[in-house]
């Protein structure tokens, strides 16, 4: 996480963005000193960070240099919002992928094997943002849509928070979707290439269980493993697809002070967002360990 | 791309058999991947393109044509304008030149880098090993668009530090890949007789293990390509790409996010197309590039 600082520390003179390049020019040096003090950002930068760490740890997080509200405040508004997107659009691209993958792979070099691979390496090259993008316009001039500008919470009003979700995650999901039909189909030829596939077949085992039982089910994990990738591709790919449809969660805030070189909020986002990512790995590798037997961790 | 290499400084008589050599082998390639060569010819088209945009696009990429501001589609202008009277075929065709720059140069350093990163990492092993290993971890630990986006907040957006950004987020990959492949070489039996007759470290990582990881090295740089206009037209989407006025296929389709209350297709529909279309070509051009460099990947 020391890397963190490191970057943190490079940004342009914050009071530039603060007032503007002509207004800077008449500040004077002791104005400036003040406001320097104010935020916090007179001390030397060892002081910056042990004091950042201090707010970690108290989960205080500090303060916008431009909004009121704290930096736990506003997380704790927007957080919900994004990891329902990134939660909802992996789990959607696990419905769609894996059964497209699985057929892909059952029924080799048929039509539906050729069609979704077509459409596999198609899906990987659009950018998910612009399908929004697309489908947000053809809403529009179709059913005078427009994006929905209130901010309603999944426990508070779920219709609502629906109405907000539903787009970004389909969009998200099928992009991911794409990941996990690729790899589920790759994996499970892999395995049915096995000995012990032939083994079940010899003894005479129906077709559908020695796939079910032992093909299937060896062909999960590296499917497993690329979740965890597709999901910081979806934490990546939500931020476009929350400006695109106007989801008021952690990506959208992140844009906003990336503009406004709010130094604070960044380093706190982008942290949020690496936890979430490395967490969910974490989970990822503890499931891996727990599916197959085979994997310790000393 | 061969016959420029490789045709140089060679006597004509010899020139003449390696020629056919060489066109022989783009006649092999391009009967055995027929996808890998449409994904190459688009591309090279591409980068024609890119270079000759001023010759090939209809209109300036700057000057609007005020006369018909946010334009339909029509016969003078073939993609429709956007709100500054700007011909959309154009900006889209100059885009071209952001795209490719930035994702080849991206490719160059972040690959390079990373690769290098990966053969001192598994030469030099123990604590280096360490270190650079958990660097790279480090640098992993964010999805990739928050890494890039994270350093041109603290760098200012310029076509350079975008390249910067979206290199530092392919460094991982070319450490990871490279460091197992350079593993494996390290062991082998010519570089311990290398070592054996008194080469010094840097000379058998450079000019015994490093070329050996050059066919990884290219499967890894081309796979990524497509990745890299991905990131870059995202960040230009964000608006924390090339800045405006400079045309790329992000910025353009963040100025048709602008016009939600009149909607404007074509403005969102056309950048993104030609992302679409390079991103493809790169991605097939890619697998069969592996497929011919690497044959035990085949079919993965």
């Amino acid at each position: 996480m020391v890397i963190f600082v490191v970057l943190r520390i490079i940004p342009g003179d914050i009071l530039i963005a603060f007032y503007g390049t002509n207004e800077v020019s008449r500040i004077t040096p002791q104005q400036r000193a003040e406001l320097m003090e104010a935020l916090g950002l007179d001390k030397p930068l060892y002081i910056q960070y042990l004091s950042w760490l201090k707010d970690l740890a108290t989960l205080e997080l500090g303060k916008s240099f431009f909004r009121t509200d704290t930096v736990a405040d506003i997380l704790k508004r927007r957080a919900p919002l994004s990891l329902e997107l990134a939660i909802g659009s992996t789990l959607l691209s696990w419905i769609i992928g894996f059964p497209v993958g699985l057929i892909g792979a059952l029924k080799r070099n048929s039509i539906a094997d050729y069609v979704t691979r077509v459409g596999t390496i198609l899906f990987l090259a659009i950018p998910g943002f612009w399908l929004g993008l697309l489908l947000v316009i053809f809403l529009a001039v179709q059913f005078q849509y427009a994006s929905p500008i209130a901010t309603a919470q999944i426990w508070e009003d779920p219709k609502a928070n629906l109405q907000i979700v539903w787009a970004p995650i389909l969009m998200m999901g099928i992009g991911g979707a794409t990941y996990i039909a690729r790899m589920t189909r790759s994996s499970l030829l892999e395995v049915i290439g096995q000995d012990y596939i032939r083994t079940a077949r010899a003894k005479g085992l129906m077709e559908r269980v020695t796939m079910m039982r032992h093909a299937v089910k060896n062909a999960i994990l590296p499917v497993l493993t690329i979740s965890g990738i597709i999901l910081g591709f979806l934490l990546g790919g939500s931020v476009a697809m929350e400006k695109v449809f106007n989801v008021r969660g952690l990506g959208e805030i992140l844009i906003r002070a990336i503009a406004e070189r709010d130094v604070v909020m960044i380093q706190n986002l982008v942290l949020m967002y690496g936890i979430i990512f490395t967490l969910t790995n974490l989970v990822v590798d503890v499931m891996y360990g727990w599916l197959d037997p085979r994997i310790r961790y000393s | 791309m061969q016959t420029t290499t490789e045709s140089t400084a060679v006597a004509p008589q010899t020139q003449r058999s390696l020629s056919r050599q060489v066109w022989r082998t783009l006649g092999r390639f391009i009967s055995q991947n027929p996808l890998g060569a449409a994904g190459a010819l688009v591309l090279l088209i591409l980068v024609l393109m890119a270079i000759a945009a001023p010759l090939v696009s209809p209109w300036p990429e700057h000057k609007g044509d005020f006369t018909h501001m946010s334009g339909e589609p029509n016969a003078d202008h073939y993609f429709g304008t956007d709100q500054q009277g700007r011909d959309v075929l154009s900006r889209v065709i100059f885009g071209t030149r952001t795209t490719l720059t930035v994702a080849f140069a991206a490719l160059l350093f972040g690959t390079t880098m990373g690769s290098l990163i990966g053969i001192v990492s598994a030469y030099a092993g123990g604590k280096v090993d360490l270190i650079l290993q958990r660097f790279l971890e480090i640098l992993q630990a964010f999805p990739d668009v928050i890494l890039a986006l994270l350093l041109l907040s603290a760098l200012d957006p310029s076509l350079w530090t975008v390249i910067l950004a979206i290199s530092v987020t392919r460094i991982p990959f070319g450490g990871r890949v490279i460091r197992s492949v350079a593993l494996q070489i390290r062991e082998m039996e010519y570089v311990t007789s290398a070592r054996a007759i008194g080469a010094k470290d840097l000379r058998i990582m450079f000019r015994h293990v490093a070329p050996q990881c050059v066919a990884p090295y290219l499967i890894l740089a081309t796979a990524h390509l497509g990745v890299a206009i991905l990131i870059e037209s995202s960040l230009g989407f964000l608006g924390a790409g090339v800045p405006p006025p400079t045309a790329t296929w992000g910025n353009m389709l963040a100025f048709a996010n602008f016009s939600s209350f009149k909607p404007m297709w074509w403005m969102a529909f056309y950048p993104g197309l030609a992302i679409t279309i390079t991103v493809l070509a790169f991605n097939l051009f890619g697998d069969s590039l592996r497929d011919v460099l690497d044959p035990r990947l085949r079919n993965r």
